[in-house]
């Protein structure tokens, strides 16, 4: 399979799993502590207040693109290539689009994580 | 962060990294996908491993979904890329893959980028106005 082919379908990965991201994430932080909450009104409480919120349910149309965009990829590359290239760039996303969309306090440390993070992804190729 | 929240954040790398290695191996069964027609990945769900692996992303998902309901989405993904590292330890010795020098080295700086994240704060502290905006919209679900 041609690489640009194989790059594309990762590229899909990416952009539909960092947008599932930061719309889960704003998902659970409206929801609140799973833990507290499951502590308060139990399991059952939970999964109704988590498929009711419908950020949560938008995620999962995106990473159900994105899964779809993975199995394709994984048929055309190799497992060491395909998810961390995918897994990485997406962190990398998400990272900028938390800081834009989700107003995260991305300090120092987390760009230094980035940049280490985009250097792996070359290396990976 | 407690014993229970590591924990979390445990279970999000383990499952996501078997699940990927489940999917590859059920897809190399599958055989590769027809670029002319893309939808037919879609049988690949009959594939036992495919369903072995959606099992463990499954289990990846409702972990991912908790550590998200206390951590920040920039947190949350660096501290769990020690997934990336039983990856390529699943090509490698699981799929036989082949892993280059190059690759090991990527692999160890995409860990060391985001194990240094871990150190910092996993969730970012709302401003005073909007602290108080959010007690009042969860005290109104509540009533």
């Amino acid at each position: 399979m041609k690489s640009l082919e194989l790059w594309a379908a990762i590229f899909m990965i990416v952009f539909a799993s960092s947008g599932g991201d930061v719309l889960l994430s704003s998902a659970m932080k409206r929801i609140g502590d799973l833990n507290e909450l499951r502590a308060g009104r139990g399991t059952l409480a939970v999964v109704g207040r988590v498929f009711s919120e419908k950020r949560f349910l938008l995620a999962l149309c995106c990473f159900s693109v994105g899964f779809f965009s993975l199995l394709t990829a994984l048929s055309w590359g190799e497992l060491s290539l395909v998810a961390p290239a995918s897994a990485s760039m997406t962190f990398v996303a998400s990272a900028i689009m938390a800081k834009i969309f989700l107003k995260e306090d991305v300090d120092h440390r987390r760009w230094i994580a980035a940049v280490l993070v985009c250097v792996g992804v070359a290396l990976l190729k | 962060m407690n014993l229970k929240k590591y924990l979390v954040l445990l279970a999000v790398m383990c499952f996501g990294s078997i699940g990927d290695a489940l999917l590859k191996r059920g897809m190399d069964a599958f055989g590769p996908v027809d670029v002319r027609h893309p939808w037919h990945v879609i049988a690949a769900l009959g594939n036992p491993w495919v369903l072995v692996g959606i099992s463990c992303l499954m289990a990846f998902f409702a972990s991912y979904l908790t550590a998200l309901s206390w951590a920040d989405l920039s947190y949350v993904l660096p501290a769990t890329a020690l997934g990336y590292v039983l990856v390529t330890l699943f090509g490698r010795y699981f799929l036989h893959e082949n892993v280059t020098p190059l690759r090991w080295l990527g692999v160890l700086l995409i860990s060391c980028g985001v194990g240094w994240v871990t150190r910092g704060p996993e969730v970012t502290k709302p401003e005073p106005r909007e602290a108080r905006l959010r007690a009042r919209e969860e005290q109104h679900e509540i009533a």
